[in-house]
């Protein structure tokens, strides 16, 4: 009977207690490390940042004087082409999303497209650039305009949307779907009303996560040709731009070292943004949360 | 008339329906050579059941004897399985349900379901009981809250919810918020209530105020209640199916089947010597 030898098992246990201990700092070892990155990141940003930032240096357009240097246009063009990758994005997202999920059999040929689509999230952002350069730009003439971007940047993060989106409906009860069937309600009564209400919340969550990638990412640009020098406001969906990320790489790159610091501010305006869309990613989600 | 006659030559084919077709009541739903396939499992076998008007009829069987299959037949949420398969007929009010042609909604906003475990939306009570009647199209707000009152008080729940009718449904209590589906249920004026263990996640006390209202129920609604508790069945329903391996082994009013069963096998289940 005596599979279990007490005297053993008390004289190992201070090992296993101690292998327990060791775990856990090894772990909040790897949070430090992380934090302290975050730290010292943030604290170089600031540092060298604050002295260039301030309300001259949004007005400005890009100038070879490093104090007379501003993000006007490349602000006002980013957050353009935020405006076109947002509603695209979300909109192909969410619905390839809703397709796989509510309506498609679940058969080799979905499993197949779902493992592509996986696959696409890790694809380089530079391929992307190149197959927005080829379609967009050259196949249908739209330039180096912000439409073309916007699409390049689109099709960039979709692959993460559709992913998110399908988590956030999966996660949706199927006990909710079977109750409104149960009343006789359609395939699409049941979406819209109980499925997306529900699942809102996290397809938020993933699809500006996503769009803060697309706001950061420069491959791309540099592929398609977006020129980093433009002393105008665009004008249309299909005029010339620059974006933040343009700018900021420019300026990095110029021999004068004062431009290191007016980088520094470039990189500051776009982290105030990052922050302030994900700030409205919590705000959407708590209000659509507070309803239920 | 026409009706009648087609029911005497349906008889004359199918003489296992016999027995069961000449009891008096009308009948809600007539259920004939039934079967059904999971994949490559037989699940219902050469089903004939007829379900009457204003009656409780009970399904009791041992777990996997496919009662839960053939209740959700009866309004085919059972298609939500990809794999399904029928053959046969069911016949509700005369028609055929399992025609390709017959509108699935149309039968569920007829054939009201509830469920084994209470499910209300993460809405409020009052959205909750709203949902049916919005989806057939009612828009106009007196008339929604009119059927959510109504709704709320045939449920008989109408006085514990009536101050918090705008709060989250979840904050209620599972017996509750089972008879808020119940409620939800009712909203869309169905003829017949198919009922899925919706006692099984109740505590007794919540167990009792449900199976009292499935007696007041009875008054205008035809029910159909599947359940793991033969007590239960033998308390509330007028007729009681007894399902084995598929098939329903003995069909016949509650009281013959608890004390003077005529299968063996029915015998030996009600007396709790297997199941």
């Amino acid at each position: 009977m005596a599979y279990i030898n007490h005297e053993t098992v008390a004289k190992k246990l201070s090992v296993r207690r101690l292998k327990n201990n060791l775990w856990k700092n090894v772990f909040l070892l790897a949070l430090l490390l992380a934090l302290a990155a975050l730290v010292i990141l943030g604290y170089r940003m600031i540092s060298q940042g604050t002295a260039y930032l301030n309300w001259e240096f949004l007005q400005n357009f890009s100038s070879r004087f490093p104090e007379k240097a501003g993000v006007h246009a490349a602000l006002i063009g980013s957050i353009a082409m935020l405006a076109i990758v947002a509603p695209v994005s979300l909109f192909l997202g969410v619905g390839a999303a809703i397709y796989l999920e509510e309506y498609a059999k679940k058969n080799k040929f979905t499993q197949f497209i779902q493992m592509n689509i996986s696959n696409l999230a890790g694809v380089p952002s530079i391929v992307f650039g190149l197959l927005g350069l080829t379609i967009f730009v050259r196949m249908l003439g739209m330039g180096k305009s912000i439409l073309a971007a916007g699409l390049t940047m689109s099709l960039l993060i979709l692959p993460v949307v559709i992913v998110a989106a399908q988590e956030a409906i999966r996660a949706v009860p199927d006990h909710l779907r079977e109750a409104s069937f149960g009343m006789g309600a359609t395939k699409w009564q049941t979406i819209y009303k109980v499925v997306l209400p529900s699942a809102i919340p996290g397809i938020l969550t993933g699809g500006i996560l996503a769009l803060s990638r697309a706001i950061g990412e420069t491959a791309p640009l540099v592929v398609i040709g977006i020129p980093v020098i433009v002393q105008f406001l665009p004008t249309g969906i299909l005029s010339e731009f620059t974006a933040l990320p343009m700018l900021i790489f420019d300026w990095a790159k110029r021999p004068q070292e004062e431009f290191q610091y007016v980088a520094a501010a470039g990189i500051l305006v776009l982290m105030i943004l990052l922050i302030f869309m994900n700030s409205i990613a919590v705000w959407i989600r708590n209000k659509f949360q507070k309803r239920y | 008339m026409v009706r009648a006659f087609d029911e005497v030559i349906e008889m004359n084919k199918e003489k296992d329906v016999q027995v069961i077709s000449q009891q008096q009541a009308k009948s809600v739903f007539e259920t004939t050579r039934l079967n059904l396939w999971y994949g490559e499992t037989h699940a219902l076998k050469d089903i004939h059941l007829t379900i009457s008007e204003n009656e409780v009829t009970a399904i009791i069987g041992p777990s996997g004897c496919g009662k839960s299959t053939y209740l959700k037949t009866l309004n085919r949420m059972v298609e939500l399985v990809p794999s399904v398969r029928t053959s046969g007929e069911i016949k509700y009010r005369d028609e055929n349900i399992l025609s390709k042609h017959y509108q699935v909604e149309h039968l569920r906003t007829k054939v009201g379901m509830v469920f084994q475990k209470p499910n209300p939306f993460p809405k409020s009570i009052y959205d909750n009981i709203a949902y049916g009647p919005r989806i057939h199209g009612i828009r106009n707000k007196k008339i929604l809250d009119q059927i959510v009152e109504k709704s709320l008080r045939d449920a008989a729940i109408w006085d514990e919810v009536k101050d918090r009718l705008h709060e989250n449904a979840y904050g209620l209590s599972g017996g509750q918020q089972q008879r808020i589906c119940i409620a939800r249920c009712l909203a869309i004026e169905p003829d017949v209530i198919l009922m899925d263990e919706p006692t099984s996640a109740l505590d007794p006390i919540s167990t009792l105020k449900v199976e009292e209202l499935i007696q007041q129920l009875k008054a205008n609604y035809s029910i159909v209640i599947v359940t793991h508790n033969m007590q239960q069945a033998a308390r509330i329903s007028d007729k009681t199916a007894f399902f084995l391996n598929g098939e329903v082994v003995e069909f016949d009013v509650t009281n013959k089947i608890f004390t003077n069963p005529h299968d063996k096998r029915t015998e030996d289940y009600v007396s709790g010597r297997f199941g």
